[in-house]
């Protein structure tokens, strides 16, 4: 299968000349924000950099960091490089904590994000011959409207259904024969579930592709997923604060991850703890740079997702690099009795179990001293025997797969079916109850 | 000469097993025997029902988790030493039981052993060959 590419230009540069277009756009960005941006101006003035330092990509590690709290801290608008008259759409994150982060775009900036999101639908295969399930929530959120604006432009039929109301999903994707499902990973599953609920075979669907993202997933619940929808699972990454989906795209034939529109937002990997920049290859803290936004660019956005950076050139024949796909994030890495624990590391254990569906909670507690992690795990009918014995070999098996691969014992819960809540967005994994 | 039980996952006992009865009673389901099987965490109950496929999606759209299994009924009188010959007998022939469970019958003549033996095949031959009384799946539901 050749490849289909939306740029082909921009996405098969050679590298020497994405890294001069990359350059340009940097410098043009460092003084707009110094000289626009007060918070940017501030904190460059405090390093002591000024826009003339940067005179190649190097020189970005000159540059401060920006957090999410910096956004909190300017609430709302205070990070805008235009006035907002210019600003046509405003954008935001809820905070669980605080303050939501508000972004804003331009006329301009709308254009690019549908192009860049144009242009993941196709690296994922969507034409516009399709039919684009768009169950991304719409709203305040950036998923819901960032990939209708890009599937419009690609060319493609969009049914804008959002969140929520899994029976009427499916009843549309029977009857207007949906191919292309955009979701969550997790809400995908709630699909899949409800659709056996309802009788509905896979095989009778139309879907082709899924392109699931918002939320980090694991390669075992992307066979899941793929078995149980009948389509090809893709991993889409984006955030809010840097543009919203359409950052990186999985292709289909990459097996090492996401190609990253470097024209548009250049990545870096960082030691979370020491803020150092790693080699290419090495596993840490994805930061991100925008090269062409206007109301709302970052400098050296630190997203909290853990990842790697690949810079080979893909069989799909596209140089941009890849980022592999994000299986943790800093802040909802859990430290159980001083091991470091990902939410998805558990999914990983459970979904290689045979019959263990993977919807599962994880509760850290602490008695006295001791932290104590339980692991909560749908009886699903596959899994269920009327002898205990069997049961218990269950929960020991999954104690003891989590304890070789993670490190932590924990205790495993069997709980009845469905009383792990469903996702309609991001699933909630974890209940941390120590607040000490 | 197999019974069907039906078999339910108790995430916690307190309630559920109230919960499980009176939904079989909505339903004019007839509960023949009854038996939890319990750890510190989960327990399963284990059910003889007149119907068994109704009490099996009855329950199942209810949210709980339904297996169902063959076992054997066996009919001893109720007096002294009834259930100590069959006892005998599956020990004799090395029968592996996995559970058991017992119940009286309306007239209180005879008692009803339920069994859940690893090898049916074998168990059923042997207890025929000493004599025993097992009861037919329709036997057992009008109980
Ligand atoms: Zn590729």
């Amino acid at each position: 299968m050749s490849t289909i590419y939306w740029e082909e230009e921009m996405e098969t540069l050679p590298r020497p000349g994405l890294e001069s277009i990359q350059l340009k756009r940097l410098q043009k960005l460092v003084a707009r924000v110094y000289e626009r941006v007060e918070p940017y101006r501030k904190k460059m003035d405090a390093a002591g950099v000024t826009p003339q330092d940067i005179t190649s990509l190097a020189d970005l590690q000159k540059l401060p960091f920006t957090v999410k709290d910096d956004l909190r801290d300017n609430y709302p608008f205070g990070m805008f490089t235009t006035s907002m008259e210019d600003i046509v759409r405003v954008h935001a994150s809820s905070g669980t904590t605080g303050k939501p982060t508000v972004v804003g775009y331009t006329q301009n900036d709308i254009g690019t994000w549908a192009g860049l999101m144009a242009r993941a639908l196709a690296c994922g295969g969507a034409t516009k011959g399709d039919m684009v399930h768009n169950a991304y929530g719409y709203g305040l959120f950036t998923g819901g409207l960032g990939a209708h604006y890009g599937a419009e432009k690609l060319g493609a039929t969009v049914i804008p259904v959002s969140g929520g109301n899994t029976k009427r999903q499916i009843t549309i994707m029977q009857d207007f024969g949906s191919t292309v499902l955009l979701s969550t990973p997790s809400y995908a599953l709630n699909l899949a579930e409800t659709m056996e609920s309802m009788g509905v075979a896979p095989e009778s669907l139309s879907l082709r592709v899924g392109i699931f993202g918002a939320e980090p997933w694991s390669e075992n619940m992307r066979e899941e997923v793929e078995k149980k929808l009948n389509l090809q699972a893709v991993d889409i990454y984006g955030l809010s604060e840097v543009i919203g989906p359409g950052v990186a795209m999985e292709c289909l034939n990459s097996s090492k991850g996401m190609h990253v529109f470097e024209d548009h937002f250049l990545p870096e990997i960082i030691n979370p703890e020491t803020g150092e920049a790693l080699p290419p290859g090495e596993k840490g803290e994805l930061v991100f740079t925008t090269l062409t936004k206007e109301a709302f660019p970052v400098i050296r956005y630190r997203t909290k997702d853990i990842s790697r950076l690949y810079y080979e050139t893909c069989n799909c024949g596209r140089t941009l690099v890849r980022m592999e796909k994000v299986t943790g994030r800093t802040d909802d890495m859990l430290i159980i009795r001083g091991v470091n624990v990902f939410p998805s590391q558990v999914e990983h254990v459970l979904v290689g179990v045979e019959g263990v569906e993977p919807h599962y909670q994880i509760i850290v507690e602490r008695e006295g001293t001791l932290d104590i992690m339980t692991v909560e795990v749908e009886v699903s009918d596959s899994i269920f025997s009327d002898e205990i014995k069997n049961l218990e070999q269950l929960t020991k098996r999954i104690t003891r797969d989590i304890k070789d691969i993670l490190g932590v014992t924990c205790k495993v819960k069997l709980v009845n079916p469905r009383a792990i809540q469903r996702s309609e967005g991001k699933a909630q994994r974890v209940i941390d109850k120590r607040k000490i | 000469m197999r019974v069907e039980q039906i078999a339910v996952f108790l995430e916690n006992k307190s309630g559920r097993l109230a919960e499980i009865t009176s939904i079989l009673a909505d339903k004019s389901i007839n509960i023949r025997a009854l038996s939890v099987a319990d750890t510190a965490d989960f327990g399963i109950l284990r059910l003889i029902v007149d119907k068994v496929g109704e009490a099996e999606n009855v329950l199942r759209d209810n949210g709980f988790t339904v297996g169902k299994t063959n076992v054997i009924a066996v009919e001893v009188p109720d007096r002294t030493g009834g259930l100590a010959t069959v006892l005998k007998s599956i020990e004799k022939q090395k029968l592996n039981v996995e559970y058991m469970y017992a119940f009286v019958n309306k007239t209180g003549e005879n008692a009803v052993l339920i069994f859940r033996f690893d090898n049916m095949d074998r168990a059923i031959e042997s207890l025929q060959k000493d004599g025993f009384t097992i009861l037919k799946s329709e036997e057992v539901y009008s109980l």
